[in-house]
Order: C-alpha cells, then sequence, then structure tokens
C-alpha cells in the first residue's frame, strides 16, 4: 500500500470512474431521513471504506448508488451520467457497470456456483441465453477463470447452498468481477464471517479490484479491517458524514464522533 | 472489456473450458420427458374431437349466453334457490359429519403406530385410496340408483368421498404424534380406549379440527353440483334451469353459488385463525 | 396422635370436559335437525339398503365384453387426452399468471388482476364451468379442455403465486443488481427458488386432471365421463362397475407416473 503516497485519481487506462455524490437524501418514510445531505466525491480508483455505526445509513448510502433503493433528492455523477435519474434500460445499463458484493452473499442458493458467476453477465444477455442456459463460451470460459482466481476452480458443479460462507462470499466476488465493473460496492461483505475470513476476503477484494484499477466502495464495521485496506476512509453518524481522511489520520477523536462514548476503545 | 482479460489469462490458455447446466444422463432424461411431453400434446391435438362449426360459432355461443343470463331472475331465488341454498349447506355440513366419523376409524385402522396388523393397515389404506379416486358425483351417480334423488344421496356421496382425502391426512396425523405421552400412559396401565382419548386426542386435536373445518370448505363447493347428477341442493336447480334453457334462472344459482363459495371461504379462514 | 390422613375429596385425574360434551351434543341435536330438513329417514335408508343389494348383484361380474370394451377404450383414450391437453396447457398458463399475482414481483394492479382471476378460476367447480364451455363451444372433449385447464389454473397459479412470495428476496435483488433485464431477473433469481415446487404441484396437477376428465363428461364435456353416465342413464350397472375400475386404475397409474416426474426434474 505504499501507492498512497503518490495517488493519482484517474485509472492508469485514463478512464475517469470516479464518483460524485452532492446533496444526497433519503426518506424511507417521509420527513424521517436516513440520509440527510450527503455530498461525497470518490476518486476513480482505490478502496474507500464507510465505517459508522449500525442504522446510521450507510447501507442505504451504498444501495443508493446503484439504486437498489431510490433516493430521495441528490444526485450521483458517474461515467457521464446522473445516476439518481437513471430508468429502465439506461438504469440496467448502468447498473451491469456496478458489481455489488453483498453482506449475506445472496447467492441464488438453488443454482450451481458457476451459474451464480455467470449471472454476472445478465445484463449483456438476451432472455433466452438466460433461460436455455446458453452463455457465450468466452463468458463461461471467464467465469472458470475467475473462479480459480477466487480459489474456488474446483467448484463450479457444485450448488452454492452447500458451501461455507468464505467460500459464498469469494462466489459472490467472482459474480461482481464478472459484471466487468467500473465500480464494485460492497455492503458489509465480512459481517457474516469470522475474523480470519474476513481478512482474506477484504485482500481479495482489495487485489481484484487493484489488478483492474477500478474503485471499490466497501461498507464495513470493522474499523480495524478499514485501517488496513482503505485508501480512504468516510465516518458516518446519523445519515451524515462525520469524517473523511486516510486511514492514518484517522484517530480515536474522530472514533468517539463517529460511534459516542469511549468505553469500546480498550 | 477493460484490462480486466489481461491477468485472466491464466494456465488454462487459449482452450476455452466448456460447461453444461446437466450431467449427459440428466439430459438424456429431461429430452426424453419433453419428447414424451411433446409427443402426447401433439397426439392428443392431432386425434381429439373438434367439430370446426362449434368452434366458429363459439364467440356468438358465449356473447348469448350473457345476454340470455341477463336480466338475472332474481324473483326465482325466494320460489326455489333459496331452499335449494339451504338444502345444499346442510348436506355439505351433514356429509361433513358422518365422513369425519367414518374416517376417524379407517384412519385409526390404516395408522401403523394404533394398529399393528399389516393386513388391516392395508384394508385401512385400501378404502382410503378407492374412496378417494371415484369422484363425488360418481358416487352420487351411485346413491341417486340405490336411495333414488335427493339430499341423501347427495349427503352419503360427500361423506363417502370425503373419507379418502380426511382419513389420509388424519392417519398421518395419527402416525406423527410423540410417543412420550402414550408410552407414559401404558405404562401406567391406561385402557386402550383411554390411551386413544388422552395421549392420542389431545396431539391431534388441533390437525383433526383444521382438517374437518378444510374439508367442509371442499364439500360446499361439491355438494352445489350434486345435484345436476340428482344429488339435491343447488344443482338440483341449476339442472331445472339448464333443461327448460331459462339461462336467466341458470345466472341467478351461478351468482348463488358464487356468493356461497366466497362466504365459506371468509368462514373457513376465519375458524382456521380460531383453531391455530 | 394419629397417622390416619385427613379425608380429601377425591380428585379426578381427568376433570370432564364440560365444553367438549355440551360442543358433541350440539353436534348430535345439529345432525337430527339437519336430517329431518333433509329428509333422510330410516326407512328410507333401511329401504335403499336392500335396494343397494340388488344394485350390487347388477353389478357384478363387471362386463367385459369386446363392444363394451371399445367403448371403454374410446372413453379412456379421450379422458387420457383431456388431461395431457390441460395439464399442459394449464401448467403454462399457470406460470405467468402466477408470478403476476406476486406482490413482491408485480405492480400492484396488475397483481390485483391476477389475484382475481385466480380467484374466479378457483371459486367455480370445474363442472360449472364444463356446462358454461359446453354451451361456448358446443359437446365434446374441447368443452372438457377448457373447463379442466381453467380448474388447474385457479389451482396452480395460486400456489405459484404464494411460492414467489415467500421466496428470499435477497437473491433476487443480488441478480437484478447485476443490470439484468426483468425476465433474466425471473429466470436467474426466482425461478430456481420457485421451479421444485412447481413441479410438485404440476404433476399433482396431472393427477387431477385425470380424475377430473371423468367428471366434465357427466355434463357433456366428453371422454369417460360421458361413457359412465350412459352406462347409468341406460342401467348398465355391470359396465359401470367396468368403467369406475378402469378410472380408479388410471388414477393409479397417474400417480405413478407424475411420482417419476417429479423426481425426474428435482
Amino acid at each position: 500500500m505504499d501507492a498512497k503516497a503518490s495517488f493519482k485519481p484517474v485509472a492508469a487506462d485514463g478512464i475517469d470512474r470516479s464518483l460524485v455524490i452532492r446533496h444526497l437524501r433519503k426518506e424511507y418514510r417521509s420527513g424521517l431521513a436516513v440520509l440527510k445531505d450527503v455530498s461525497l466525491t470518490i476518486e476513480g480508483r482505490g478502496m474507500t471504506a464507510i465505517i459508522g455505526p449500525s442504522g446510521t445509513g450507510k447501507s442505504t448510502l451504498v444501495r443508493c448508488i446503484n439504486r437498489l433503493v431510490d433516493p430521495t433528492a441528490g444526485e450521483m455523477l458517474f461515467m457521464g451520467q446522473d445516476l439518481a435519474k437513471l430508468r429502465g434500460r439506461a438504469l440496467r445499463t448502468a447498473r451491469r457497470r456496478i458489481g455489488m458484493v453483498f453482506q449475506e452473499y445472496n447467492l441464488v442458493e438453488r443454482l450451481s456456483v458457476i451459474e451464480n458467476v455467470l449471472c454476472g453477465r445478465l445484463g449483456y444477455l438476451p432472455v433466452w441465453r438466460a433461460w436455455l442456459r446458453k452463455f457465450p463460451p468466452a463468458d463461461i470460459d471467464r467465469a472458470f477463470r475467475l473462479l480459480d482466481a477466487v480459489g474456488l476452480g474446483e467448484f463450479a458443479n457444485i450448488r452454492a447452498d452447500q458451501l461455507s460462507g468464505g467460500q459464498r462470499q469469494r462466489v459472490g466476488i467472482a459474480r461482481a468481477l464478472m459484471q466487468d465493473p467500473d465500480l464494485v460496492l460492497a455492503d458489509e461483505p465480512t459481517s457474516s464471517l469470522d475474523p480470519k475470513t474476513s481478512v482474506e476476503i477484504m485482500e481479495l477484494i482489495a487485489r481484484r479490484a487493484g489488478e483492474r484499477d477500478i474503485p471499490v466502495i466497501v461498507n464495513i464495521h470493522n474499523v480495524d479491517l478499514a485501517r488496513r485496506f482503505a485508501d480512504r476512509i468516510v465516518g458516518m453518524s446519523k445519515g451524515e458524514v462525520v469524517f473523511d481522511g486516510p486511514p492514518r489520520a484517522l484517530e480515536d477523536s474522530h472514533l468517539m464522533a463517529i460511534y459516542g462514548g469511549e468505553g469500546w476503545l480498550e | 472489456m477493460t484490462g480486466a482479460t489481461a491477468f485472466l489469462a491464466g494456465p488454462a490458455g487459449d482452450k476455452l473450458r466448456r460447461w453444461h447446466r446437466f450431467t449427459l444422463a440428466e439430459r438424456i432424461g429431461r429430452s426424453g420427458f419433453y419428447l414424451l411431453a411433446l409427443m402426447a400434446l401433439v397426439w392428443s391435438l392431432q386425434t381429439i374431437e373438434i367439430i370446426p362449426e362449434f368452434l366458429y360459432d363459439a364467440p356468438k355461443q358465449t356473447a348469448d349466453l350473457f345476454v340470455r343470463m341477463w336480466p338475472i331472475d332474481w324473483p326465482w331465488y325466494p320460489k326455489v334457490v333459496h331452499e335449494a341454498l339451504i338444502e345444499t349447506l346442510h348436506t355439505a355440513t351433514l356429509g361433513t359429519i358422518v365422513a369425519v366419523l367414518l374416517a376417524s376409524l379407517t384412519a385409526l385402522l390404516a395408522a401403523r403406530n394404533i394398529t399393528h396388523s399389516v393386513t388391516l393397515n392395508l384394508i385401512g389404506r385400501f378404502i382410503l385410496v378407492a374412496t378417494r379416486s371415484v369422484h363425488a358425483m360418481v358416487w352420487a351417480l351411485f346413491f341417486v340408483a340405490v336411495f333414488g334423488p335427493g339430499a341423501l344421496a347427495g349427503t352419503l356421496a360427500i361423506a363417502v368421498h370425503s373419507i379418502g382425502f380426511t382419513g389420509k391426512l388424519l392417519s398421518e396425523a395419527i402416525e406423527e404424534a410423540r410417543p412420550g405421552p402414550i408410552e407414559a400412559l401404558t405404562a401406567a396401565g391406561a385402557s386402550p380406549l383411554a390411551i386413544l382419548l388422552k395421549g392420542y386426542w389431545p396431539q391431534v386435536k388441533p390437525a383433526f379440527l383444521g382438517i374437518a373445518v378444510f374439508r367442509w370448505d371442499i364439500n360446499v363447493r361439491e355438494s352445489a353440483v350434486l345435484g345436476l347428477v340428482g344429488g339435491g341442493g343447488l344443482g338440483m336447480a341449476l339442472d331445472t334451469a339448464l333443461s327448460n334453457l331459462y339461462w336467466d334462472q341458470v345466472g341467478l344459482v351461478l351468482c348463488v353459488i358464487f356468493a356461497v363459495v366466497i362466504v365459506t371461504e371468509i368462514a373457513v379462514t376465519w375458524a382456521r385463525g380460531k383453531i391455530i | 396422635m394419629s397417622d390416619i390422613p385427613a379425608p380429601v375429596p377425591r380428585r379426578l385425574a381427568f376433570p370432564p370436559n364440560w365444553p367438549m360434551r355440551i360442543g358433541l351434543l350440539v353436534l348430535l341435536l345439529y345432525v337430527v335437525y339437519a336430517s329431518t330438513i333433509l329428509d333422510i329417514t330410516w326407512t328410507r335408508f333401511v329401504a335403499g339398503v336392500s335396494h343397494g343389494g340388488r344394485f350390487l348383484a347388477r353389478m357384478f361380474p363387471p362386463d367385459f365384453s369386446p363392444d363394451k370394451l371399445v367403448l371403454l377404450e374410446a372413453g379412456m383414450i379421450e379422458s387420457l387426452q383431456i388431461a395431457v391437453l390441460a395439464t399442459i396447457f394449464g401448467v403454462a398458463l399457470s406460470l405467468p399468471l402466477g408470478l403476476a399475482a406476486a406482490r413482491n414481483l408485480s405492480p400492484a394492479p396488475l397483481a390485483w388482476t391476477a389475484r382475481t382471476l385466480i380467484a374466479l378460476c378457483r371459486s367455480l367447480h370445474p363442472v360449472i364451468v364444463a356446462i358454461l364451455f359446453v354451451k361456448a363451444v358446443g359437446f365434446g372433449a374441447l368443452a372438457g379442455v377448457l373447463a379442466l385447464i381453467v380448474a388447474s389454473m385457479g389451482f396452480l397459479s395460486k400456489l405459484i403465486g404464494e411460492a414467489v412470495e415467500e421466496m428470499s428476496m435477497k437473491q433476487m435483488e443480488a441478480v437484478r443488481a447485476t443490470g439484468a433485464p426483468f425476465l433474466s431477473v425471473v429466470v436467474m433469481g426466482v425461478m430456481p427458488q420457485v421451479m421444485p415446487r412447481f413441479i410438485g404441484f404440476s404433476a399433482y396437477q396431472l393427477d387431477s386432471n385425470l380424475r377430473n376428465s371423468a367428471l366434465v363428461g357427466l355434463v357433456g364435456g366428453g371422454g369417460i365421463g360421458a361413457t359412465l353416465f350412459t352406462a347409468f342413464q341406460r342401467f348398465d350397472y355391470d359396465f359401470v362397475l367396468t368403467i369406475v375400475l378402469a378410472i380408479i386404475a388410471i388414477v393409479m397409474v397417474g400417480e405413478i407416473v407424475s411420482g417419476w416426474m417429479r423426481r425426474l426434474f428435482q
């Protein structure tokens, strides 16, 4: 992670994958804002970790970006489009370039591992191909290589519900990468995993996204993991951004502002 | 494709790996099934008797059906249909009571943890299968031939046909009863009847009531049509209206049946909420 | 000092269950009352039973003469065709209708339209539907097929709708997040979850249609039911028994076939 010193906001291939969030607001029930006027600019490479207590709107923020949750107000500019305004086909086209890794993996349990990975191509394929499982040979080959890359090459034809938590999350990562994404969102990817597996999963996300030089936004409870893997940390509290800076700038006083209290720090 | 492909050029090299959803045996099995289904479809479509003249006529006939039904002959309700409706409800209820009684005995016979004789179990099971496979309307034809047309035949048809369904579910409920309380009673020297009443009954009671109510719901629908073959009730009124070609009266009976079905469904949903 | 304990009132191991007793009494009174209303008397019953003896005597032995077997075969084949067509079309139509009825998948107006349609299909007895179709398309197998399609749709779509409403939304959400078009989400995110149950229901529906194909014939819907009804009207009771035995046999074969079908698709 010594690259941090000479950090450039644009990837080596010259494509600008930065995300600009302006005045984002989300109310599930009118009047009760979960996100209050969030503005953030996320550079087009590296990992940004969002930390904060439960129920503070981290998850809502990430889900607003790929519109699994519709924001109430605000704009999200990404690769020349306002994600907040997209609908129908345009929204799907934007979504297929945004990979997502979920807390509970969200694999389709009754499909095989490779089918789950191939789900990442659905945005690019007509329905009949999905129905008959006639995926292009190049996609199938890539799915196998991705499974090799996440260490599950031998598990392609196992049903997803037979895997352990860590294995499932690896499949989830492979599925997100299969989308050939310009941005990876990870919503609490390690919260259901044991500490050792959590580190492995974070390493995997950081390495695979680093190879592609694409930005990652990860919601995470574990401050140590955030410090260890992220290039930038955003602290949220009660729907607002209260800290934004590199990991080394994050001090106990900030954590107290984010989480409140201090007894837990020991 | 962005820079993604570069790192993926792994040891597999240029030879693409393939993947199939099913193994060869599964694919053969499934293709065989689809082929069979397709053949059955084509065979059925080709040989089934469809009279084209009737088919061309269908839209006109359907329109005619509704035109003739309207306006619905409401005054006929107090004259004939009301009594038929009451008869239908009693047929369904009485039939269900008799069925539950007979089904309980058969279920005891069929349950392996109650009756420890394979022969008797099989006899019980045969009764359950046989009564169920013959439809209530076919049973009604039988009982009309034996007892003459009327509600007696309808009630018996409902009762006998329901034995299979009710008894099957009951015997399953009995077989699922936990052996603990029963062993305790047996150890205390309770009589077989006491074991049945104090050991099994409390355990199967919710299932028993649920099944009875569920079957009653089905039986209300069934008994509404039994009259078409002489089983009494609303079906009899429907039959009269149909044979006279009084479609406005047919419309009335259909409305009444529809209303009854909805009301029973609501009642049953309420009753099940109470039981469970 | 005496060791004799004070006499205690005798305690019953099982106190009398008054609600139960009253319930049984009410039930008994109802049975007597309903029997009077329905004009069910003991004399009629006894008279019927003695009549039933003669009736049974006329049924045995079942009639297997060649001319009757020709009739039986024709009726059975037609019933089989009715059941096959009703099942295939019923299944094909129930799937979209069931998906449309699921409130977690389709927009509210569509869901409610579908649910109303299903309720309508379910509330009308197949025999009544058959009567209406006999009027619309004339006597014969077609009316029977149409009536049983309606019955199959009512049964299958309701169960499919319920199965879809009970599925895991997370699995579906993950597929949606890849930018897949709606139908691909259904194919890869929804169908794998509900397919096993759908196959079970369809197999059951084949059974049910076989049984009911004997029913629609009684009101002019063709098939073995028509043969049976004619036999009854001609007092051909020995042939009636042959037909009933044949129906039981084919229903049992149907149960074996549907069990086999279920295993094939598990």
